[in-house]
């Protein structure tokens, strides 16, 4: 299995999905060797990991900054000025293809039954592994393109390697209805080759604290309501939108904070936009946050709110509601296939979106019900079916192979 | 000897329309969305006039007119009626025809079709006087015989019901209620041996309303010479076989290609070719057959899903506190004196707007979610509680709202005056 970024040192939900999937495909009984592009420190998980670059070991800081499934040119660039000792390629995509250079040495070595790889950055690896050994090759699309950038400015070159890796795959997996749709409308598959795994989540992981040790805000004790936002600060995440639902809503109810946790290359827009608005004194930027600080944001706010404009599954809400908060969601999301006990709104639909805020700030029997409900709904979400899931999707390509 | 008693029950709520936090205030038309949504009441109450009133109306006054013997019941909410009279003329003159046969017989219910009974014996009075009084302005009958909101059934409300003059009602035919007892026969409410109750006998009225079309039903297809024979079974067991059923099933629920209609228009026939067998109102059952025994019910009996409970309407937290929050305003509605406002009250009292916000079927999203117009509970909830928030902001307002009526009246008088002087 081919990833690209993994626990403790992740940016997204890529690699809490690699981690949930691998954990519980190493619980099924799988032999699992999971290839990352460069050594850096990764959680225990029972696999055998594998570094496709040995040399130039990464620690804890630099992963953080490197090894992100949701880096761009830009971004890239600037680092590897700022990190010259690590010998990186002049670009993300020299990186993206030295990765599939040294994939097919690891491949022959390990022999694998079936490859799996995880969005763009690993496709090129992952069909370089299945020329070289002529095993299947299984990709899985957790973001496109389109959603990364909003439908707004598609990165051509991204979306050949992104297309090339779909058609030369035997078996495409990806996380929800909406994918498959993007991918059949955009990408020119064939739908009879995707099948959709929606992603689990762990109810047992760290992120759940007990409300005892959530920390109360104090404007929530002045009697103020909390609406919280997290992810990065990009096109895809909408909350440009949200930031506009806000301003309605502080309109008619003043006592109204919004939280936006979370870092990326539209901050400083959002800042202005909401000083634009006048609800500067309302908006609190928290900036990235992460762990025990993010349980802490979930249990402190009245209502988390993800205005995806294109989120392919979108983990963040089930995390929320491990927490006891209820969500409201981007109708243009995956996980608003798997969620019923949830308030939906098309993510342009700022009115909708802020009369739903105001009326689970209002009435406290609907949030009750939302996060109890909600709740239950999101521990029902166990990797344990993913894997599963998986496996049937393996069995079917190996099967296709001999048969050939 | 049995005698078949059918009553069929109509009904439309007012839906609300996607009434947002930002509606309050500056618009008082909680039911008025013509969009493509299901919440369009115009639009539903045509759709369902076309495939069930109108052709099911037509086969029933065949069946009357060619079978001298055959007697039907309809329970008709005044807000179904009202708007019938808004959007489908024809469908009240149909209803009419029935009537005029004098072998239709229409029950008595509440107006709005209702939950006022939970907190307000006085409201729920108030509502089923309503309904009486729509019902003979439009078909110049008097209701005597009485059925609740979806069945809906407890000592206090037979109680109620009884103080008002009617001479009995109808309940579901619940195992709990009658034990080792059969539906077959009447019964008589607690504590009042001439208040007597029907008890619908579910497995034979689910046959049609639930399972005539379910292909996967050991039974399927069923025909009307089997369903007579069943009905037949009965002979010696009882008196009266109760079908009771949302008149909707023909034609909505049960589409016209699986064949309900002919089943309708067959029925009669294969029904009276038993010679001990008959139909019969329920005013007529009730009159003709003693009570066999007491019905005690302490706690609420409904139609509704496996429970037969209020869980439909009253259950989750937002459901509880829709309805307090509804019940809440009664007082100051009424004391505003704006019948407007009252009216448009009343139209949130229906119970259809409880039953969308309902959570329990939700998980495995079943057939009740057929019946919802909304997305979700959520969504019913979160409309339904910015109307009533614009109700109690109208209240609010009700005494400048009078102050200035007064105003102009007074203005009007005095300028009228001064015309009058000016003319002579």
């Amino acid at each position: 299995m081919y990833g690209w970024e993994f626990p403790p040192h992740f940016s997204g939900g890529l690699g809490i999905a690699c981690h949930g999937l691998v954990r519980s495909l190493v619980a099924d009984g799988v032999d699992m060797r999971f290839v990352l592009p460069r050594k850096f420190p990764v959680a225990y998980t029972g696999a055998t990991m594998l570094f496709a670059n040995e040399a130039n070991p990464l620690d804890a800081e630099q992963t953080e900054l490197f090894a992100s499934g949701y880096m761009t040119e830009e971004r890239f660039r600037f680092l590897q000025g700022q990190y010259p000792e690590l010998q990186y390629g002049p670009s993300l995509f020299d990186e993206v293809l030295r990765y599939a250079a040294r994939s097919p040495m690891v491949a022959l070595s390990q022999q694998p039954d079936v490859i799996h790889a995880h969005d763009w950055l690993c496709f090129p690896a992952g069909m370089a592994a299945k020329r070289a050994t002529g095993v299947p090759l299984v990709v899985h699309v957790h973001a496109t393109e389109f959603d990364r950038t909003g439908f707004r400015s598609v990165n051509q070159a991204i979306y050949n390697i992104e297309r090339r890796g779909m058609h030369e795959a035997d078996k495409i997996v990806t996380v929800s209805e909406y994918t498959k749709q993007i991918i059949v409308e955009h990408y020119g598959v064939d739908p009879s080759k995707i099948t959709v795994v929606y992603n689990g989540i762990d109810p047992d992981s760290e992120m759940v604290m007990t409300p005892e040790e959530a920390v109360v805000h104090r404007l929530k004790e002045r009697g103020w309501g909390i609406v919280l936002a997290h992810g990065r600060l990009t096109m895809q995440k909408g909350l440009d939108y949200y930031l506009r639902a806000a301003k309605r809503v502080v309109d008619v109810r003043p006592n109204t904070a919004f939280i936006v946790s979370g870092s990326g290359d539209m901050a400083e827009q959002l800042i202005e936009q909401a000083a634009y608005y006048g609800i500067g004194d309302k908006v609190f930027f928290v900036g990235w946050t992460k762990g025990r600080a993010v349980s802490r944001l979930y249990r402190m706010a009245d209502l988390f709110v993800m205005p995806s404009v294109s989120e392919p599954y979108g983990l963040v809400p089930l995390e929320s509601l491990l927490n006891d908060t209820p969500v409201l969601i981007s109708k243009q999301s995956g996980v608003s296939e798997v969620l019923q006990h949830a308030l939906k709104t098309d993510f342009w639909d700022v009115d909708d979106m802020a009369n739903k805020i105001i009326a689970v700030l209002d009435h406290p029997s609907l949030h009750h019900t939302l996060a109890t409900e909600g709740a239950r709904e999101a521990r029902s979400q166990v990797w344990q079916r993913v894997a599963e899931r998986c496996m049937m999707v393996y069995k079917q390509v190996v099967k296709m192979i001999t048969r050939v | 000897m049995s005698a078949v008693c059918q009553y069929f029950q109509v009904h439309q709520p007012r839906r609300l329309k996607r009434y947002t936090f930002y509606d309050i205030g500056t618009d008082s038309e909680y039911f008025n969305d013509d969009g493509d949504r299901d919440t369009n009441n115009a639009k539903i109450t045509r759709k369902v006039a076309d495939k069930c009133y109108l052709p099911a109306n037509e086969a029933m006054l065949a069946n009357l007119k060619e079978f001298p013997e055959f007697k039907i019941a309809y329970s008709i909410s005044g807000i179904a009626l009202e708007q019938f009279e808004e959007y489908t003329p024809e469908v009240v003159e149909s209803f009419k025809r029935l009537v005029d046969t004098g072998r239709v017989e229409i029950l008595g219910e509440t107006y709005y079709h209702s939950l006022a009974f939970l907190e307000s014996p006085k409201e729920f009075r108030e509502q089923i006087r309503m309904h009486a009084d729509k019902v003979r302005a439009l078909f110049g009958v008097r209701p005597s015989v009485f059925r609740n909101t979806e069945l809906i059934f407890r000592n206090d409300i037979a109680e109620e019901i009884a103080n008002l003059g009617y001479l009995g009602m109808l309940a579901e035919g619940a195992d709990h209620l009658l034990e080792w007892r059969k539906p077959t026969f009447v019964y008589h409410a607690k504590g009042d041996e001439s208040f007597k109750l029907l008890l619908k006998h579910y497995k034979l009225s689910d046959d049609i309303a639930f399972r005539f079309s379910n292909k996967d039903w050991e039974e399927w297809p069923l025909t009307a010479p089997k369903f007579a024979q069943w009905v037949n079974a009965h002979n010696g067991d009882g008196h009266v076989i109760n079908l009771f059923m949302d008149y909707e099933t023909f034609g909505e629920h049960q589409w016209e290609d699986t064949g309900i209609f002919h089943f309708l228009r067959a029925m009669p026939r294969e029904i009276l070719r038993h010679a001990d067998n008959k139909f019969v109102t329920p005013r007529e059952a009730l009159e003709q057959y003693p009570s066999v025994g007491e019905i005690d019910a302490p706690q609420y009996v409904s139609w509704a899903d496996i429970e037969r409970d209020l869980s439909a309407w009253k259950s989750n937290p937002i459901q509880h506190d829709a309805l307090r929050a509804f019940f809440a305003l009664e007082d100051d509605v009424k004391r505003s004196g704006n019948e407007d406002l009252l009216r448009d009250w009343r139209r949130l009292s229906t119970s259809d707007h409880f039953y969308y916000m309902c959570t329990k079927w939700f998980h495995d999203g079943d057939v009740h979610r057929y019946f919802s117009p909304y997305d979700s509970p959520y969504e019913a909830f979160i409309a339904y509680m910015n109307a009533l928030n614009d109700v109690r902001a109208r209240v609010q307002s009700a005494p400048t709202e009078k102050h200035r009526r007064s105003f102009w009246q007074t203005l009007s008088r005095k300028s009228h005056a001064v015309l009058e002087a000016l003319r002579s």
